[in-house]
């Protein structure tokens, strides 16, 4: 299994996370043979996306990316910004054109952010928020629905598609927070860092067989 | 349902050992950092927040040691805060399992650190720590400023003006420590945790002088607080995780369960 590495940030959560709930082999790499090879990759992300997408290029992990997806329909899972950089635009730093794996937008909560009662909401969304399941998948089983999972993020995710929203997030406005097609899945919130639930979302993963 | 109110239990810790004084001196000696986080990520805990207390350069490598084997096994987010002085100290700290770094005197010499940070890692990923204490009111309104030195040096910085300046520098969070309750059992500084917490739109920890869990409660309810933070409560048992959630659950706070 791979964990694409385009030098922005800690992946060693994500690959330990992977490690204890069984994966064998977790490479965290750009190496094009290492992801090539791999049975399963996982795309994460943290930081500013001007420089992920920028990284992201030069390495050409978009490449990579789509090998893997389109080509060799392996499983992929993405993560936060991962996710985020598959979606066609994103308006942080001034606009930054992404990946356009799935047409849809990035765009920032807003200030000031309200609830549906009134109360002020926080910039960035940290902590635990409840996932409402939006569709059946493989890597919900032995989750149960409204599971909180830890999120930590400024922007959210749109996609043009509304078919391929798995899980919704509500923070002063509904946000995508799982992102499914074929074989691909996209979570916004961390399951390396969601404890019990986000371990078993990612030992789902290493267990899946997409269908297409 | 929205967003939960997270508790954080937090390690100080001094060459690899977790301890805990009373305003910092009366140290106690409270266990093997590793051992203490994984028994917190097993009762729940929403984050773990390591600080380090070690003044000596090998204490240091210790500590991205200790960090590197709690994040091996804790997934849960885990912030590490003490003596971290540069972009290079930041790394090394995100490198070795941090998801946060916090960073408290830095940021008093160096507000442009805070800057280059967040711009490089993140705002998600840092952390500012403010250490207040309550000086002499002004015009019957109380004020708080900065302290450092373990709450001994004043700096003359207005804690609320800096708690907005550092927001805009791009800190994704505060820590805010009252040095007049810290280890005194006496609850949270509310004034300040108020103050603070109005004046952001980033979330706030309330930390310092929880005794018991109705502290808890009041730094969230009355302080206005995201999250709240504890060491001593937790580490010497008096309470657990499952019992100050479903302490605050009971009076009315969204808490993961």
């Amino acid at each position: 299994m791979a964990v694409i590495d385009y030098g922005m940030g800690n992946l060693h959560s994500v690959a330990s996370a992977l490690a204890h709930v069984g994966a064998e082999r977790v490479v965290v790499t750009h190496d094009v043979e290492q992801i090539r090879a791999a049975d399963r990759v996982v795309f994460p992300g943290v930081g500013a996306i001007r420089d992920c997408m920028a990284e992201i290029r030069r390495l050409r992990c978009d490449e990579l990316l789509q090998v893997a997806l389109t080509e060799q329909h392996k499983p992929v899972l993405a993560i936060c910004v991962g996710m985020q950089a598959l979606m066609s635009h994103s308006e942080e730093n001034g606009g930054v054109d992404c990946l356009n794996v799935i047409p849809g937008t990035v765009r920032h909560f807003g200030q000031p952010l309200h609830d549906a009662e009134g109360q002020r909401l926080k910039v960035p969304h940290m902590g635990w928020s409840e996932v409402r399941r939006v569709s059946e998948h493989p890597l919900w089983n032995g989750i149960p629905d409204a599971t909180r999972f830890y999120f930590v993020h400024s922007y959210y995710v749109t996609a043009a598609d509304r078919s391929l929203v798995a899980g919704s997030v509500d923070y002063g406005v509904c946000a995508d927070a799982v992102l499914a097609r074929d074989n691909l899945f996209a979570t916004q919130f961390h399951p390396e860092k969601s404890h019990t639930a986000g371990l078993q979302l990612l030992r789902n993963f290493i267990n899946w067989t997409p269908s297409c | 349902m929205g967003l939960a109110k997270r508790i954080i239990p937090c390690l100080d810790v001094d060459n690899g050992r977790v301890v805990k004084g009373v305003n910092f001196v009366g140290i106690r000696d409270a266990g093997d950092p590793v051992e203490i986080a994984r028994r917190y990520n097993e009762q729940g805990a929403d984050e773990i927040t390591f600080l380090d207390i070690t003044a000596s350069h090998e204490g240091r490598e210790t500590t991205v040691h200790t960090v590197e084997q709690i994040a091996e096994q804790v997934f849960i987010p885990l912030t590490v805060g003490g003596g971290i002085r540069s972009v290079d100290d930041i790394r090394t700290m995100l490198n070795a399992g941090a998801d946060k770094v916090s960073i408290n005197t830095a940021a008093i010499h160096n507000p442009e650190l805070v800057r280059q940070a967040s711009q490089r890692f993140g705002a998600q990923c840092i952390v500012v720590a403010i250490d207040a204490k309550r000086v002499a009111d002004v015009d019957g309104q109380p004020r708080w400023e900065i302290f450092t030195h373990g709450g001994r040096k004043p700096t003359g910085i207005d804690a609320v003006a800096w708690a907005v300046k550092m927001a805009e520098l791009g800190a994704g969070e505060i820590l805010l420590t009252s040095m007049d309750r810290d280890g005194t059992k006496n609850g949270f500084e509310l004034g300040v945790t108020r103050a603070i917490t109005d004046a952001v739109d980033i979330p706030v920890i309330a930390s310092g002088g929880v005794g018991n869990l109705q502290h808890l409660v009041d730094g969230i309810l009355l302080g206005g607080a995201d999250a709240v933070l504890a060491a001593s409560i937790f580490h010497f048992a008096e309470y657990t995780v499952p019992e100050a959630k479903a302490y605050m659950a009971e009076r009315g706070i969204e808490v993961r369960l």
